[in-house]
């Protein structure tokens, strides 16, 4: 699981008002060298939920030194794209869990593949 | 098409591929429309004719169109045509000499090809027609393996197979600019894709439905159920990111059956993101997850581009989603073991189609498209059974015949406007949409079709895909 999906994603337990973000309890994470797209990565920002964003980065210790507000002019900003980049699509969650922020209820990852389907009683 | 055309406008003739001649107007408009432009047909337009004139372009435009088309085979710029060679004749000589002559000086090299519509021609009968065209003040070299320019002369002898004119019905001559995408259909066919479902959706349809999807590059584009990925390597294929979910862990992890003939299980890597890795385009995969397309699992926000999908109609795929009819299920421990496999329930056809536009409605961008399949009973079908949604205007509607009863659309939708909170669909009551509820409605009517006659083609059809 990429921080991209990550950024996207929220608990669907019932009765739930504040499922996001969903915490992520990583045990083995793994970054993929990508090629570098600052068209995809500027296109992206917008829709992020920066501050959760920073927050799973520094999670799992690839923060580098984004900072806790996004900058402004950041398409002309090669180095900061750069960083964004590798926390957005390389680094990978391999092995370990989502975890809803309110009900507790956690959803696997195995293989890299979150799993977000829950038992007969959340849903 | 009596007029020749003026010289300030340039044409441009589009020959298309005689199959899936539903789908081929949408395609090209929506490929058009990615460009910024309209589609202007020339007078006398037939939508099935596998000749299309179209104005109001730029070569660039043609070329861009062409680069995307997997039902267009080429593109010419069209320089005379006519229904007979008296009239092609005048008409090329219409054309203005000084559009003609950077094509045609003596440095250059060029050849003509003949391309017949439903005839074929003895080779002599070809070279002829090419002689026939001496009127043409051609001063360069021919030059048949290495030609600088290619001039073609179309010769339409009509759609009927059984009733082939003597002479052609139309003549068009041109110059010939681009070839379409119809390669593609062979390079990435599910034949040869390592990792496939029974329900795999075949190249060409997969990158239709991309094209009709307006996906561009770095988009990012959702399947909500995916499958083996058929739609994810098309998108990628043109340069967006994607991204899918499915409800079978199976399917997602690669594992269980085999769909192959003479292999019973999967291997180690038949995956959606080892598709991507086979045809080099593995860096636009975003992920894929185990989940339920009934839930509300994303973030509510305009994340997506376009939404592609082919749901499952309960034929070769059951419907189902997360949840029990029982009340109150509570397992024994509330521990959460990967192992787990949740009851999962029908999931009606019509819950399905409501699902998806509400869910298309809120994550769409604005602008940005839904495409997927609806499964149809022909005998009751009429336009008022597809799904309408208030954010979401239609925008093509094809038909792909499975059976004489029974047929699937592409439905093709685009965002028009935010959702409020007056905006649920209210056509369930519609008795029209009856067609999808209940669990098994279609499933039943498409059987009860199948058995009426025989049926053997139809389970054919199923199993190609």
């Amino acid at each position: 699981m990429k921080l991209l999906t990550h950024n996207m994603l929220t608990s669907h337990v019932k009765g739930v008002t504040k499922g996001y973000p969903l915490l992520i309890k990583a045990t083995e994470v793994k970054v993929n060298q990508l090629d570098f797209n600052p068209q995809f990565v500027s296109r992206m920002i917008p829709k992020l939920e920066w501050g959760a964003l920073v927050q799973a980065a520094e999670d799992l210790g690839y923060r580098q030194d984004l900072p806790g507000e996004l900058i402004a002019d950041y398409e002309q900003n090669e180095e900061f794209l750069k960083k964004v980049h590798r926390v957005l699509l390389e680094v990978e969650v391999m092995e370990g869990c989502l975890k809803c922020p309110e009900s507790g209820r956690e959803f696997p990852i195995t293989k890299g593949i979150p799993n977000m389907l829950l038992n007969e009683d959340d849903a | 098409m009596a007029t020749p055309c003026s010289s300030s406008r340039l044409r441009y003739l589009i020959h298309l591929a005689h199959d899936n001649v539903d789908f081929r107007l949408p395609e090209i408009k929506a490929l058009l429309a990615l460009r910024g432009k309209p589609f202007h047909p020339c007078e006398n337009f037939n939508e099935q004719s596998p000749f299309w004139c179209l104005e109001g372009l730029s070569e660039e435009d043609v070329r861009s169109v062409m680069a995307r088309s997997v039902c267009a085979k080429s593109a010419f710029e069209l320089w005379g045509h006519g229904q007979t060679d008296g009239n092609l004749r005048s008409s090329l000589l219409n054309y203005p000499p000084q559009s003609m002559s950077p094509f045609m000086h003596k440095d250059s090299t060029y050849r003509i090809n003949v391309y017949t519509f439903n005839k074929t021609l003895q080779f002599q009968d070809r070279i002829k027609k090419i002689d026939a065209l001496d009127y043409l003040p051609f001063e360069g070299t021919v030059s048949l393996k290495t030609p600088q320019h290619i001039f073609c002369l179309l010769e339409d002898y009509g759609t009927d197979p059984n009733n082939i004119p003597e002479d052609p019905n139309y003549i068009y001559f041109g110059r010939w600019i681009a070839d379409g995408q119809r390669e593609l259909i062979r390079t990435h066919s599910v034949k040869n894709r390592h990792f496939i479902g029974n329900t795999s959706m075949d190249a060409g349809l997969s990158l239709i439905m991309t094209n009709h999807a307006k996906v561009k590059e770095n988009d990012l584009i959702f399947d909500p159920f995916v499958g083996t990925g058929s739609l994810l390597v098309a998108c990628s294929h043109f340069g967006a990111y994607v991204c899918g979910t499915d409800i079978d862990y199976n399917t997602i992890h690669g594992k269980g059956r085999s769909s192959r003939k003479n292999q019973k299980w999967r291997g180690p890597d038949e995956n959606i993101r080892a598709n991507l890795r086979q045809y080099g385009t593995e860096k636009m995969f975003v992920d894929v997850m185990v989940s339920d397309a009934s839930k509300p699992v994303w973030r509510n926000a305009a994340l997506f581009d376009a939404i592609i999908t082919d749901p499952p109609y309960g034929i070769r795929e059951s419907t189902r989603k997360t949840g029990s009819y029982k009340e109150n299920t509570k397992l024994p421990d509330c521990t959460y073991v990967e192992s787990h496999v949740p009851v999962s329930q029908a999931y009606h056809l019509s819950d399905i189609f409501t699902d998806l536009l509400n869910f298309s409605a809120h994550h769409l961008v604005l602008g940005g498209r839904l495409v997927y399949w609806l499964p149809i009973y022909r005998p009751e079908y009429c336009d008022e059974m597809v799904p309408v949604h208030p954010c979401l205007q239609i925008i093509s509607n094809c038909e792909q015949m499975l059976s004489s009863q029974t047929s699937r659309r592409l439905i093709t939708m685009e965002k028009v406007k935010e959702p409020e909170e007056s905006d649920i669909i209210a056509h369930l009551s519609d008795p029209h949409f009856s067609a999808y509820q209940g669990h098994n409605a279609f499933r039943e009517k498409y059987f009860s079709g199948l058995n009426k006659r025989c049926g053997k083609e139809d389970t054919k059809y199923f199993n190609k895909n």
